[in-house]
């Protein structure tokens, strides 16, 4: 058994683990926070997808030992302080970028990454870097535009194009 | 402008908060006290005789309660199948047991053949490996056709062959139809096959079993789109529990596409283990084994004529398909190829005579039954692809050969036994061709030579049934169930309302729609309205969402309990204000008397229905809540027309999608930011089909496509932006909302008009080509331009 | 998974020193081995985690060449060396995924050696050395074939080294559903000679095809390529996503887009 401490969503928490728990599971099962979801067991669907030291990574994909002293945030810590949807969210409330919801923590916190790094993404660099991210219900439309509207881009308002 | 909140309106969908904050409620969020964790061992091979199981290393590895294998279940029914089909000579379909664990064989890689429940799942996984199965390889039984050769290997001994039924549609037009396809002037044939397709909800499946003890009550979370069906079958057919026993939950579900339809032995499995361990007991399907235990959709070989005169009317049109079932019989897996294909085979034209067959199949592959539109895309990709081939090999325009061949009349009885009740094919072509800028065409299409790409135009038009169905024709077509819905509609004092409805939402948003139909009839404010769903301890017995069904038979149903409610509320209100019932009017949340200002607030009247001081006691109870259950007409039948835009690198075969475009008649539309929503999934998921999505086996039945790393998902790089329309209006005429559904249109409009877009490249570029099987995977479009084999499958 | 030890050393020294104890295996970022793991395809006693070793992380510049950390990430190389070697760059950026990227390093794809991965083509076409905690490899012979190479058990790639050519270009084209490459290409010109190596497309992995090489060492135009033959089809892998003559045509038309685009 390994111990580690991490923080998470800003809190300091900490557990024993086997070497083989993965860090998603550590985050469902240990610390309840069940937002985060596993869609696949091939790295491939992204619906796991945190932020670690800043990073969008695959939390089925990292060892729950590996996330030892790191600073990791979930679909939990990503609402404003007063616990209303972010600006990202909120985008993809208003452009129905979900229907089941499933892959929807895995694309907010893909999306996040994304405009931490490109700040007003063209459709195609949002479509590219969303690569590892499958949804199966909204066909993506919506949820480019969701993001191009988060990035504070100009985009049709939804049912009017 | 609708108003707010009402039909029409584009209003934001309620459920998304707690799905954009993590706060959903999965099935494998739900974590019970002392729950044990199931894991199925399960066949790596195809076929096979069980000389034995030995399970007693496993027994005694850490952490194990119990191994259980086929002989835990022998005094429990198989899992049972929905629909039983006729076949062309009046015998019943022949229809073999489906045991929970498997019976003396394995019949399909990831059959399962034993179960380790331990403390946690990685012991119980542990534990599996310790379990020795001793299994004597048989035959694999794989392709369709030498399945039914004489001597064939048998997928179950007990049968008389591989042949489940062999039907014919409508057998007394199969010599009509003959003699015309002899006659005719011209007939365009094709053989073609509807590639085989995983649903891939992006939730697994996962079910909780629970027992408890002091009342004898068990309770089964599950990820299903119809939890009463699961509790009936379930309950009735597999072990044995009377419904007031048995409780079935399907909290958020994330997805179904079909595939989460059907009653599966995983869920009989963890409510019958819950009661024998005394334990909670939990399975959550990893998606390796989703791939082999999920029912697969599509899987069709067909070969279809259609015969035309001198002016190019279609004279006839003939059929014969093969149709994959699988190793046992899925839920619905009969309808599939056979009431939900055959009946829709006559398309938007009026071809007067129409033969189907099906020949439906045993192999030894996953079993087969409904995806995203289950038999009408396959009947819609047949008839879409041969009338454009017919267009090529006559010389002309395939907008024009399909024009000219349109039902303009309605109600139109088709000669496959349904009746269109509405639509106007020529508005919804026309909308299209206005959408995709079809005059502009041809300058694109030079534009892409210039940069060496080869550029298509590929359309279809398609009609489907949804709103399945009136429960006294499907039961006559084999149906082992009613197919009406229900909805409790219960007010309380206060004037706010709870809508227990049938059907499930995963991802349709139902939650906010089913609201805003409350909201307009009664004029309060939707927030007041919250749409219960997903729980048979809470509502009355419904039938589920699939096949487009949940505004047009369950919205129907609310609608009718809700009116129920709004008459009776009338007659309060009538009392309150000393006035004639006839004279009340309900606008805006207030019940007037007409011609007077008298008023009265829905809170007001809601409220003496619970305190019924001031009350006509002598004529009517206290309470407002109301429960109908809705059995439709008739089906109801969207259409539209879809044109793809593509380029091909015809150096590398690779299709790329530059334009789509769908106009779509769904009747009235109460929310189109969702309907648009589900056209655009529904889109996807059709050029998926016809793009990348295959699901293959190989000659001795192993699953060569089994992860993400072979079955392509359709990526957001794989996709266009969409313009869809939903301007095109005809009502519905047999229910009260006038709509039609539009879950499934965008799966199964887009297939055909991919490929009749890629056939169009490459014919344009010089490339003789008259078909390619989809998925037209760049090897593919590649091997076709180039006449080499294809890629090995 | 099966259960086993977990260890994250600080050093290399550490690292070789845990790497001795029977069926260890080195894990630098996982994004190809846990899958492994999961589907229980690979049952080690320990997991030597090097991505905490400091001295095996980073990018510079080293004589005419540019040395890049074992346990640097894909993410890390495409940032790096944008302006240094932006065709390595383009590679590194268009691995995986943006998750993908932000855990895979250059030191584990290299070890690992899939015959789909991108890493090989660049570093084989770079003219490429592999440095591990015992030695220096030219990737020449290094890469032995899919899944194979010259490491010996318990042997480390601490870094990898490779020479900027004059202008380079990395063609790919993806395998739909696992987004690898169905066949990609790494062409490379240096002021001595062109480099072409190709991924994803043979059975013995990744491989140079020289016939490219003279061809564009004499005539270094996309044209040059037209004339020669594709490789031969019956050494590419065949499988559902293409048949080995396609693989192979793929190799040709991939080699020429590179150069085009160079």
């Amino acid at each position: 058994m390994n111990r580690i401490e991490l923080k998470v969503n800003g809190k300091t928490v900490s557990g024993e683990v086997e070497g083989r728990t993965l860090l998603v599971d550590f985050l469902r099962q240990t610390l309840r926070l069940t937002g985060t979801h596993v869609g696949c067991d091939t790295s491939q669907c992204g619906a796991c997808t945190i932020h670690m030291n800043g990073m969008p990574v695959k939390s089925c994909s990292v060892l729950a030992a590996e996330a030892d002293g790191a600073e990791v945030t979930t679909i939990e810590g990503m609402a404003n302080a007063d616990g209303s949807l972010n600006t990202m969210q909120q985008a993809f409330q208003d452009f129905h970028g979900l229907q089941c919801g499933f892959c929807t923590p895995g694309m907010v916190m893909a999306a996040t990454a994304l405009l931490r790094e490109n700040p007003k993404p063209s459709e195609g660099e949002i479509r590219h870097y969303l690569e590892g991210n499958i949804c199966r219900c909204t066909g993506y439309h919506n949820i480019v535009k969701a993001i191009q509207a988060a990035s504070g881009q100009d985009v049709t308002p939804v049912a009017a194009e | 402008m609708p108003k707010d909140g009402g039909i029409g309106a584009s209003t934001k969908r309620r459920e998304d908060v707690r799905f954009l904050s993590g706060t959903g409620q999965y099935t494998d969020d739900i974590n019970l006290h002392g729950q044990a964790h199931a894991y199925f061992l399960r066949s790596d091979v195809a076929h096979g005789t069980i000389n034995g199981i030995d399970t007693e290393a496993a027994e005694a590895m850490p952490g194990v309660l119990k191994v259980f294998t086929a002989k835990d279940f022998e005094g429990v029914g198989g899992v049972p199948c929905g629909w039983q089909v006729t076949d062309r000579f009046g015998e019943v379909m022949q229809e073999p047991k489906h045991p929970v664990l498997a019976e003396g064989r394995v019949r399909h890689v990831g059959d399962p053949i034993a179960v380790v429940v331990a403390e946690t799942l990685a012991q119980a996984r542990d534990a599996a490996e310790a379990i020795v199965p001793d299994i004597s390889d048989l035959p694999a039984v794989v392709d369709l056709k030498a399945a039914l050769e004489d001597g064939a290997q048998k997928v179950h001994e007990e049968l008389k062959s591989n042949l489940c039924y062999d039907w014919g549609f409508v057998e007394d037009n199969r010599d009509a139809v003959d003699e015309a396809i002899r006659n005719a002037h011209h007939v365009t044939t094709l053989e073609l096959r509807n590639n085989r397709l995983i649903a891939n909800p992006m939730e697994p499946r996962v079910a909780v079993g629970d027992y408890n003890r002091a009342n004898d009550e068990h309770t089964l979370y599950t990820t299903s789109q119809n939890p009463h069906v699961i509790r009936l079958l379930m309950g009735a057919f597999v072990l044995g529990i009377p419904e007031h026993k048995l409780r079935v939950v399907a909290p958020d579900v994330g997805g179904g596409f079909g595939a989460k339809i059907y009653h599966y032995a995983e869920e009989a499995f963890c409510t019958f283990a819950a009661k024998a361990l005394g334990r909670p007991v939990k399975w959550t399907s990893s998606r390796s084994e989703a791939f082999m235990s999920d029912a697969h959709g599509r899987d069709h070989v067909t070969k279809i004529e259609l015969a035309l005169d001198k002016d190019n009317n279609f004279t006839a049109l003939r059929t014969e398909t093969y149709a994959n079932m699988g190793a046992y019989l899925s839920t619905f897996a009969p309808s599939i190829p056979t009431w939900l294909h055959g009946t829709l085979m006559a398309g938007n034209y009026k071809t007067p005579l129409i033969y189907v067959n099906v020949k439906a199949v045993f192999t030894n592959t996953v079993p087969v039954d409904a995806y995203r539109g289950a038999g009408r895309p396959e009947a819609t990709y047949q008839l879409e692809r041969v009338v454009d081939q017919a267009a090529r090999e006559l010389g002309v325009s395939p907008i024009e050969l399909r024009r000219q061949n349109f039902i303009t009349e309605f109600p139109y009885a088709t000669p496959v036994a349904v009746e269109y009740d509405t639509g106007d094919y020529h508005a919804t072509m026309d909308k299209l061709l206005e959408m995709t800028d079809h005059a502009g065409f041809e300058a694109r299409a030079a534009e892409s030579k210039k940069n060496g790409k080869l550029r298509g135009f590929g359309l279809a038009h398609y009609i489907e049934a949804c709103g399945i169905a009136p429960s006294n024709l499907v039961g006559q077509l084999g149906a082992r169930a009613g197919l009406y819905e229900s909805a409790t509609v219960r007010v309380n004092a206060t004037g706010s309302i709870s809508v227990m409805t049938g059907s499930h939402s995963h991802g349709q948003g139902h939650e906010t729609t089913f609201a805003q139909v409350i909201s307009e009839m009664i004029g309060i404010d939707a927030n007041q309205v919250d749409i219960i769903h997903g729980d048979t301890g809470r509502g009355p017995m419904g039938m589920g969402t699939y096949g487009s069904r949940s505004i047009a038979v369950g919205g129907s149903a609310m609608v009718r309990a809700a009116e129920k409610v709004i008459n009776k509320a009338k007659k309060i209100a009538a009392h309150l204000m000393e006035a004639s019932e006839g004279d009340i009017e309900l606008k805006d949340g207030k019940f007037s008397v007409a011609g007077t200002d008298k008023e009265v607030a829905w809170g007001d009247v809601t409220l003496a229905a619970y305190v019924p001081h001031n009350y006509p006691l002598e004529d009517i109870e206290p309470g407002l809540e109301e429960t109908a259950f809705y059995d439709p007409a008739n089906f109801t039948y969207p259409s539209g027309a879809y044109g793809c835009e593509v380029e091909v690198d015809p150096e590398t075969g690779k299709v790329e999608i530059v334009g789509f475009a769908a106009a779509d008649d769904f009747g009235n539309v109460i929310n189109p930011m969702i309907v648009e929503g589900q056209v655009h999934g529904g889109l996807a998921q059709g050029i998926g089909q016809a793009l990348m999505e295959n699901c293959a086996y190989d000659a001795d039945g192993q699953l060569i496509s089994a992860s993400y790393m072979d079955y392509a998902m359709p990526r957001s790089s794989d996709l266009p932006m969409f313009k869809v329309d939903h301007s095109c209006v005809t009502p519905c005429t047999h229910n009260p909302l006038g709509v039609k559904g539009c879950g499934e249109a965008g799966a199964i409009g887009s297939p055909p008009a991919v490929v009749n877009a890629v056939l169009d490249a490459l014919n344009r570029g010089g490339h003789k080509v008259a078909h390619i099987d989809m998925p037209t995977s760049p090897a593919r479009v590649w091997a076709a331009m180039n006449k080499t084999p294809m890629a090995a499958e | 998974m099966y259960d086993f030890e977990f260890e994250r050393p600080r050093s290399i020294a550490d690292a070789v020193k845990a790497l001795k104890t029977e069926e260890a295996i080195a894990f630098s970022g996982g994004q190809t081995l846990m899958p492994t793991m999961k589907q229980r395809l690979a049952m080690p006693s320990k997991v030597v985690s090097l991505t905490a070793i400091e001295e095996m992380r980073g990018v510079r510049q080293d004589g005419s060449g540019i040395w890049i950390g074992g346990a640097t990430t894909h993410a890390t190389v495409a940032r790096e060396t944008k302006d240094s070697y932006p065709a390595l760059s383009s590679l590194a950026a268009r691995i995986g995924d943006p998750a993908v990227r932000a855990r895979g390093t250059i030191g584990g794809s290299v070890a690992n050696n899939d015959p789909s991965a991108c890493y090989p083509a660049g570093v084989l076409a770079s003219r490429g050395v592999i440095v591990t905690d015992r030695r220096e490899i030219p990737a020449d012979d290094f890469f032995e074939g899919m899944f194979m190479t010259a490491l010996e058990e318990g042997e480390i790639v601490t870094a990898v080294k490779v020479e900027v050519p004059e202008t380079a270009h990395y063609a790919k084209f993806i395998q739909p559903a696992s987004r690898f490459p169905l066949t990609a290409v790494f062409v490379a010109k240096y002021g001595d000679g062109v480099r072409v190596a190709v991924t994803g497309a043979s059975e013995s992995g990744v491989f140079r095809w020289t016939e490219a090489e003279d061809a564009l060492s004499g005539d270094w135009s996309a044209d040059a390529v037209d004339g020669l033959s594709a490789p031969d089809g019956s050494d590419m892998i065949s499988d559902l996503h293409g048949t080995g003559d396609y693989r192979a045509h793929l190799v040709k038309v991939m080699t020429k887009r590179a150069v085009a685009a160079c």
